[in-house]
C-alpha cells in the first residue's frame, strides 16, 4: 500500500488537490470542515512536493504514465529539478495561504458562498500543479484554463465592485494568452506530430518549415508573457491583484505568475530552445530589454501609487523583470539567479501581501492614506511588512540579498555592466515605495480609522510570521536553494546542447 | 575561553541581550542592569582576546556558508581588535550616561532605546570582527538598520526627515556602490577575504583599481567622505547618547575602518602605491578635511559643529589609508580609538549641558563654565585631543599620520592636516574659554548644577582616556603598527 502510494506520488500530486475542489460542494454545509479539509490538502500536498524533490535530486528525473499508458501516447508526467523545485514553491506557499484563509476568508465572502471559494481555490491550485508537473504540452494548456478560469472567479470575489472588472479585463486578456499558447501547440502539433515535450525537443531540430516554428515560438511566448506579466502585457495585473480578496491575492501573486515563468522557461529552453537558439535571433536581447522595461516602470508607478495593494502588484511587475532578466542573460548563472528569484520573490511577497491583508483586515481600507500610524496600533504586522519590504529591497540576511547577490553577479559574468547597475537601481526605487509606506504608517498622526484597530487575529499573524521568518531563514542558510537552482538551471541549459 | 569562543559570544551577548531588555522594560532599573552586565561581559571578552592577537593568533570561525566558496565568517586580527576594543569600552561608559541622561531628560520608549542600542553595538563587533567583505558588508547594513529607529527615536517630523536622510544615503551608497564593488571584487578574484597585501593585486589595472576603490571609498557612506556626508549632521536629532556612541564611534568608525580595511587587505598598500589608484580620492579626503572644519566653523548649534567637525576628523582616517603607506595606515588606526575618546567626551558635555542647563546654541552657552566647571574642563581635554595637542591621545596619531603624508610623498597633505590643526583650535576652544571667562548672559537660570552623577562619571571616564592615551600609547600603538605593516 505504502509502495503504491510512492509510486504515484506525481499523479496524486494533482489528483489529490482536484479531487478535494468536488468535495468542498459536497460539504458545503460545513464550512470549517472544508477549510479543514483543504488546509489538510495542501499540507499533503506540500509533502509529495517535498518528496519527490528528494526523489529527483537523488536519483534523477522521474517519468509517471498517466494511466499506465506509455508516453508519447499517454500523457507523461514528468519530473525534473526545474519543476520538482516549482511545485515545492506553489504548494509550500498553499500550506501557509490555507491557514491564513481561515479568518480572511469571511471579512470577503460571506455564508454558504465561502465553501464555493475554496472549492475554486482547490481548482487554481490543481491547474498551477498540473502545469507544473505535466510533460505534455497540450495537458499545459488544459491545466493552464483551469487554473485561468478558477482565478477569474477568485478575482471577482472582491468585496468592491471594482473586483468585478478587474476580473473581466483578466479574463479578456487571459483568455487571450489562453488561445495564443494553443495555437502556438497546435503549430508544434502539426510540425512534429506529437505533443509530448521530451519528444517535441527531440523532434523539433529537424524540422525544416522554419516559419511555422517562428510563429509557434511567437504565439507561445506572447501567451505565456500574458499570463506572467511580462512588460507590456502585464496590464490586467495591477487591478487584478488590488481588488482580489486577500487570501486570493497572496495565493495568485506568490505562485500563479511562478508557474507561468516556469511554462515559459520549459517552452523556450527545453522544448524549443536547441531549434531555435542556433539561428542567432537575438530572443535573450529583446527579453532583457523587455525586463528593463518592466522593472524600471513597474518600480516607478509603485512609487506613486495611493492603494497600496496596487503599489505591490507594481513592484510584482517590477520583480518579474528581474526574472526575466535571469533568463534573458541565457547562461547558467543567469538561470539560477532566475529560479532563484522565483522561490524568493514568492516568499518576499507572500509575506507583504500576508502583512497588507492584516492590515486591509482591521482598517477596512487598502489606501496608503488611512495607513497612517497603524503601526503602533498593529506592531507585529507592522514589523512583518518591514521584514518584507527589507527582503524586497535586498537587504542582506534576507532572501532578497541573495536574488539580488546572482543576478548582479550573472550580469557581471556576461559583461554586461549597465545592467549590474540598472539592477541595483531597482533596489534603491524599492526602498522609496516601501519607506514611504513605513513612515506614513509609523510617524503619522493615526487616521480616523487607525485609531481603533488593534493588532490583527493571530489566526493570521502567525501565517505572516512564517513566511516572514523564511525570508530570513533562506536568506542565511542558502545551501538548499542555491543547490538546487544551480542543479535545475543545468538541467535546462543542458538541453540547449 | 578559547579566542574564537571569545569573538562569537562578544557578537551574539548584546543581540541576544535586546530580548531581555524589551521583556524586562516595566522595571527601568532591572533593564539597566541587564544593558550595564552585558556589557561589562562584552568588554572582558573582547580585552581577553588581546594578548592572544599581540602574540600572533588569528582566530577565526565559519558561520554559515552563503554560496559555495563564500562564508559568514569571523576573523579577528588587529584593527579589528582596536575597533572593538574602543567599542565595547565606550558601550559601557555611553550605557552609564544614558542612565543619567535618559532618565535627567525624560525621554520617552527608553525600551526600544536601550534594545536597539544593544543591536547595533552586536552589529558594529560583527564589522569588526569580519573575515571577509561579505561578512563586513552584512554586519554593516544591520547597523544602518537597527540605528534607524534610534535616529528616529523621538518621532517628529523633523526626526522623520532626518531619518530618511539618513537611510536613503546610507542604502543608496552601500547598495548602490558598495554591493556593486564587491559583486565586481568577487567577480575579478573568486575571493572576498581580507589578506595580508591583498587580493587584489593583478587581477585589476589601474583605471579600473581606481574606479573599484572609489566605488568602494564612496559606497562606504558611514566614512561620510563628502558629497555623501549629509546623513551625519540629521542623524544629531538623535538623543545624545546615540549621537555619542553612534554617531561619533560605532556607525561612523565602522565606515572608516571598512574604507582602512578595504586598502590594506583588499588593494594592498603596495598594489595602490604602484598603481597610483588612491591618489585622486585623496583629494576629496583633504577637501572633506577642510570643508568640514570650515562648516564646522559656522554651526551654533553644539551638536551640529561637532558633527560637522566629526566629518572632518574621519577623513583624517580616509587620507591615512588612502596614503598607503605604512606609518600612515599606523596613524589612521590610532586614530580610530583617539578621535573616538576625543568626540564622544564632547558629545557627552553637549548632553550634560542639554540635561543641567537645556542649552542647545553655542552663542547661550556664556558663563556656563561656572556652574559646570566639571564639565567644561572635561570639554577641554576631549577638544585638545580633537585637535592633537599634548597631553591628550590625539597628538600620537596626529603625528603618524603627518609622517605618513612625508612618507608617500604628500607634502599637501601634511599642509592640510596642520590648517585644519588650526581650524579645530577656532571652532573648539572658544566654547570652554568662553564658558568660563566671559560674562553669563542675562537670562541665564540661577540654579544650574551639574548634570547627573552617571554623566558625570562617564565623562569623568572618557576624558582621563584622552589623558592616558598620551601617557601609554604602548597597546595601541603595538595593534596599530601591526596594521600598518600589512600583518592580516
Amino acid at each position: 500500500m505504502a509502495h503504491a502510494f510512492l509510486d504515484n506520488l506525481p499523479a496524486l500530486q494533482v489528483v489529490i488537490p482536484l479531487l478535494s475542489a468536488p468535495l468542498c460542494l459536497v460539504l458545503a454545509r460545513w464550512p470549517r470542515l472544508v477549510w479543514t479539509m483543504c488546509t489538510l490538502v495542501t499540507w499533503t500536498a506540500f509533502g509529495i512536493a517535498l518528496a519527490l524533490l528528494q526523489t529527483v535530486l537523488a536519483e534523477g528525473p522521474v517519468s509517471y504514465a498517466m494511466g499506465g499508458w506509455a508516453a508519447p501516447w499517454g500523457i507523461e508526467y514528468r519530473i525534473d529539478a526545474v519543476n520538482a523545485y516549482v511545485a515545492l514553491i506553489v504548494t509550500g506557499i498553499a500550506a501557509v495561504v490555507l491557514p491564513y484563509a481561515y479568518r480572511s476568508v469571511p471579512l470577503y465572502i460571506h455564508g454558504e458562498r465561502v465553501p464555493l471559494f475554496y472549492a475554486l481555490l482547490m481548482l487554481c491550485f490543481t491547474g498551477l500543479l498540473g502545469m507544473t508537473v505535466t510533460g505534455d504540452a497540450f495537458n499545459v494548456f488544459v491545466f493552464l484554463e483551469i487554473s485561468s478560469l478558477s482565478m477569474y472567479g477568485l478575482i471577482s470575489q472582491g468585496r468592491d465592485r471594482r473586483s468585478l472588472t478587474a476580473s473581466f479585463q483578466y479574463l479578456v486578456m487571459g483568455t487571450i494568452g489562453g488561445t495564443f499558447v494553443l495555437i502556438g501547440i497546435g503549430f508544434l502539433y502539426v510540425l512534429t506530430g506529437t505533443l509530448n515535450m521530451a519528444d517535441l525537443a527531440a523532434r523539433l531540430p529537424d524540422v525544416t518549415q522554419v516559419r511555422t516554428l517562428h510563429t509557434a515560438f511567437a504565439f507561445i511566448v506572447v501567451g505565456i508573457g500574458l499570463k506572467l506579466a511580462m512588460f507590456p502585457l502585464h496590464l490586467w495585473l495591477p487591478n487584478a491583484y488590488a481588488y482580489a480578496p486577500s487570501t486570493a491575492t497572496v495565493f495568485i501573486a506568490s505562485t500563479a505568475t511562478k508557474v507561468a515563468v516556469y511554462i515559459l522557461l520549459r517552452f523556450v529552453y527545453t522544448i524549443m530552445g536547441p531549434a531555435l537558439f542556433s539561428e542567432g535571433i537575438p530572443y535573450g536581447q529583446i527579453a532583457i530589454v523587455l525586463a528593463v522595461m518592466g522593472l524600471l516602470t513597474g518600480s516607478f508607478v509603485a512609487i506613486f501609487q495611493q492603494n497600496i495593494k496596487r503599489m505591490l502588484a507594481y513592484s510584482s511587475i517590477a520583480q518579474i523583470g528581474y526574472i526575466l532578466l535571469g533568463i534573458g542573460f541565457a547562461s547558467v548563472l543567469g538561470l539560477q539567479a532566475a529560479l532563484l528569484h522565483l522561490f524568493n520573490h514568492a516568499l518576499m511577497k507572500g509575506a507583504l501581501f500576508m502583512a497588507v491583508g492584516c492590515f486591509v483586515y482591521r482598517l477596512g481600507s487598502m489606501s496608503i492614506e488611512d495607513m497612517a500610524g497603524v503601526g503602533r496600533r498593529m506592531p507585529w504586522t507592522f514589523a512583518a511588512f518591514v521584514m518584507g519590504g527589507l527582503s524586497l529591497i535586498g537587504v542582506p540576511l534576507t532572501v532578497g540579498f541573495v536574488s539580488k547577490w546572482y543576478l548582479v553577479l550573472a550580469a557581471l559574468q556576461k559583461g554586461y555592466w549597465p545592467l549590474a547597475v540598472l539592477i541595483l537601481i531597482g533596489s534603491l526605487l524599492a526602498v522609496v515605495y516601501i519607506w514611504r509606506v513605513v513612515e506614513t504608517a509609523w510617524f503619522a498622526k493615526p487616521s480616523l480609522r487607525a485609531a481603533e484597530v488593534r493588532e490583527a487575529p493571530l489566526a493570521m499573524l502567525i501565517p505572516t510570521w512564517i513566511l516572514v521568518l523564511a525570508n530570513i531563514y533562506f536568506g542565511v542558510n542558502t545551501t538548499m536553494t542555491v543547490g538546487v537552482a544551480d542543479l535545475a538551471a543545468r538541467t535546462l541549459m543542458e538541453s540547449m546542447r | 575561553m578559547t579566542l574564537v569562543g571569545a569573538m562569537q559570544l562578544a557578537v551574539v551577548l548584546p543581540a541576544a541581550a535586546s530580548l531581555p531588555i524589551a521583556v524586562t522594560g516595566r522595571s527601568p532599573n532591572l533593564r539597566e542592569a541587564v544593558t550595564l552586565s552585558t556589557a561589562v561581559v562584552v568588554l572582558l571578552l573582547v580585552a581577553s582576546a588581546v594578548p592572544g592577537v599581540l602574540a600572533g593568533e588569528r582566530p577565526e570561525i565559519t558561520l554559515m556558508e552563503f554560496v559555495p566558496g563564500l562564508s559568514l565568517m569571523f576573523r579577528l586580527e588587529p584593527l579589528g581588535m582596536i575597533f572593538a576594543l574602543v567599542a565595547s569600552f565606550l558601550w559601557l561608559v555611553t550605557s552609564i550616561y544614558s542612565i543619567g541622561y535618559m532618565r535627567g531628560h525624560h525621554e520617552e520608549n527608553q525600551t526600544r532605546f536601550y534594545a536597539c542600542f544593544a543591536v547595533a553595538i552586536a552589529s558594529a563587533l560583527g564589522v569588526a570582527f569580519a573575515g571577509n567583505m561579505l561578512t563586513l558588508f552584512v554586519a554593516y547594513e544591520v547597523l544602518s538598520i537597527s540605528t534607524y529607529p534610534l535616529v528616529t527615536h523621538s518621532g517628529t517630523e523633523e526626526a522623520k526627515r532626518a531619518g530618511r536622510v539618513y537611510l536613503g544615503i546610507l542604502l543608496g551608497t552601500s547598495i548602490g556602490f558598495q554591493l556593486l564593488a564587491i559583486l565586481w571584487t568577487w567577480n575579478l578574484t573568486g575571493t572576498l577575504d581580507f589578506e595580508a597585501g591583498g587580493i587584489l593585486a593583478g587581477h585589476a589595472d589601474g583605471p579600473a583599481a581606481a574606479l573599484l576603490l572609489a566605488l568602494y571609498v564612496f559606497g562606504i557612506g558611514k566614512a561620510a567622505v563628502m558629497p555623501f556626508h549629509r546623513w551625519l549632521p540629521a542623524a544629531m536629532v538623535a538623543p545624545t547618547p546615540v549621537s555619542a556612541l553612534l554617531h561619533a564611534v560605532a556607525v561612523v568608525k565602522s565606515g572608516v575602518f571598512a574604507i582602512l580595511k578595504v586598502c590594506v587587505y583588499l588593494f594592498g598598500l603596495d598594489f595602490l602605491t604602484s598603481t597610483g589608484a588612491s591618489d585622486w580620492l585623496l583629494y576629496f579626503a583633504g577637501a572633506t578635511i577642510l570643508l568640514g572644519s570650515l562648516v564646522a566653523m559656522r554651526k551654533d548649534n553644539l551638536k551640529a559643529r561637532l558633527a560637522y567637525s566629526t566629518i572632518s576628523q574621519l577623513s583624517y582616517i580616509v587620507a591615512g589609508a588612502l596614503l598607503a603607506s605604512s606609518l600612515a595606515a599606523t596613524g589612521a588606526a590610532m586614530h580610530i580609538a583617539m578621535h573616538a575618546f576625543g568626540k564622544i567626551t564632547l558629545f557627552f558635555c553637549a548632553g550634560a549641558i542639554m540635561v543641567a542647563a537645556h542649552k542647545t546654541e553655542i552663542s547661550e552657552m556664556d558663563g556656563l563654565g561656572r556652574a559646570m566647571p566639571f564639565t567644561f574642563v572635561a570639554f577641554f581635554i576631549g577638544s585638545l585631543s580633537i585637535i592633537g595637542l599634548p597631553p591628550t591621545g590625539g597628538t600620537w596619531s596626529k603625528f603618524y599620520l603627518a609622517l605618513g603624508s612625508l612618507e608617500s610623498g604628500q607634502i599637501w597633505m601634511l599642509v592640510v592636516l596642520m590648517v585644519s590643526s588650526m581650524l579645530n583650535i577656532a571652532y573648539l576652544l572658544p566654547l570652554p574659554v568662553r564658558a568660563f571667562m566671559a560674562k553669563p548672559s542675562t537670562d541665564l537660570p540661577d540654579k544650574i548644577t551639574e548634570a547627573p552623577l552617571p554623566c558625570l562619571i562617564a565623562i569623568g571616564v572618557t576624558s582621563l582616556g584622552c589623558l592616558a592615551l598620551f601617557f601609554y600609547p604602548d597597546l595601541l600603538y603595538q595593534l596599530a603598527s601591526l596594521v600598518g605593516a600589512g600583518a592580516g
